[in-house]
């Protein structure tokens, strides 16, 4: 039951300076998204839910309602690049890197033009890369993003409960009927996980030719291939 | 006529600011930001670009005092400074002061004190001369405001 019947994306916005943070603010509440900020990588990753290794999804966690905290969907990461402590590519790796949330978008923002580190960042599986001052038509391309996004998210969740009502966790009355539940239930998530790894490496190679800074404005043909995999590994 | 205090402010208003564009004090981003303030959020303009001189001050301030000290040598720190500065002044349209700005990191990285002291005196002049525009704009835009006010009565 996370699927709420939200018509708002929500966006969290990450970036070390109050200015940048009022200004891409009003930014994306002009481009109708919900908008969370934060000062810091880690305080990012506190309000995903990720600390130290222990991910809300981990299967440790099943027990207890593993939707207690996630009471807001995050539909999209848009990052500074350059801060203290924990860079913008810093945040992203640990995203990626984190089986619960990598498949939340996450968009670079700098105001170095710096080639390198640009496609340091595309690899990494950054959906975009802005140079600041970002703009209202840059935030346009994050929509098709965050679509896509939910879209995943709502398929992952059919597949994790395939009886529909049962949103909380129910009593464990017979605990040898839900141990086997979970079986399959693994083994269907792995192929599906092999398959979203593949997409994203298609994504991956395809976006390294993205230079937002050499090609403004012609960012918008892409043609990578959207979740082909998805649907056929159920 | 009320209505008459109204138009010859608007009229201050756009003179001003073309001459600003003019100048190459303010840039097209500087409308970017105008377009961002609404109904749903009046005083954005006047908001941000307060925000923008607190912390460009802060920053001004740590510059000098990071320059004046004989032994010196943080150019680094400087240059994280100068970073900043460069992109919030291109984030509100402050074409003139980025580009100095752009100018004394220049100096930083060749670690040329005397250039750097001097690229900061050049920003310190240019960023004290767009805050007064700033401070005549926002004056002439509340006038406005208290003449349109008279106006239309609530």
């Amino acid at each position: 039951m996370g699927m709420a019947a939200e018509s708002q994306f929500h966006v969290l916005a990450v970036d070390d300076s109050l200015f940048d943070r009022k200004l891409i603010e009003r930014l994306l509440q002009k481009s109708s998204c919900q908008v969370t900020t934060v000062d810091s990588g880690s305080k990012a990753l506190e309000f995903l839910g990720l600390r130290e290794g222990i991910e809300r999804n981990h299967p440790n966690a099943l027990s207890t309602s593993p939707k207690l905290h996630q009471e807001v969907e995050v539909n999209l990461i848009i990052t500074d690049y350059c801060m203290p402590g924990m860079t913008g590519y810093d945040l992203l790796k640990k995203v990626k890197e984190s089986s619960a949330f990598k498949n939340i978008p996450v968009v670079i923002m700098s105001s170095e033009n710096v080639p390198a580190r640009i496609s340091r960042c595309l690899e990494e599986g950054a959906e975009e890369f802005f140079l600041k001052p970002v703009r209202l038509a840059d935030l346009n391309k994050l929509k098709p993003h965050m679509m896509k996004a939910k879209l995943k998210n709502q398929k992952l969740e059919e597949i994790e409960r395939p009886s529909k009502g049962a949103n909380v966790e129910p009593e464990i009355k017979d605990s040898t009927e839900i141990g086997i539940k979970m079986l399959p239930l693994q083994s269907e998530f792995e192929p599906k996980q092999l398959h979203l790894q593949v997409v994203q490496q298609e994504e991956q190679t395809l976006s390294n030719n993205k230079r937002k800074s050499m090609e403004e404005g012609l960012s918008a043909d892409r043609t990578r291939p959207r979740f082909d995999g998805i649907t056929t590994a159920v | 006529m009320l209505g008459l205090g109204v138009d010859r402010l608007q009229a201050d208003i756009n003179r001003l600011l073309t001459s600003l564009f003019h100048q190459g004090v303010l840039d097209e981003q500087f409308l970017q930001l105008q377009q961002l303030q609404d109904d749903t959020s009046p005083t954005f303009v006047y908001d941000v670009i307060n925000i923008y001189f607190d912390e460009s001050e802060k920053l001004l301030r740590n510059l000098r005092l990071l320059l004046v000290d004989r032994e010196f040598s943080d150019y680094k720190k400087i240059g994280l400074h100068l970073n900043q500065l460069v992109g919030s002044s291109s984030s509100i349209g402050a074409r003139r002061v980025r580009n100095v700005c752009v100018a004394f990191r220049s100096a930083s990285e060749l670690n040329n004190r005397p250039g750097c002291l001097r690229g900061l005196e050049v920003v310190e002049h240019e960023y004290h001369y767009l805050k007064n525009m700033m401070h005549e704009l926002f004056q002439l835009e509340q006038q406005r405001l208290l003449a349109a006010g008279v106006r239309y009565p609530m």
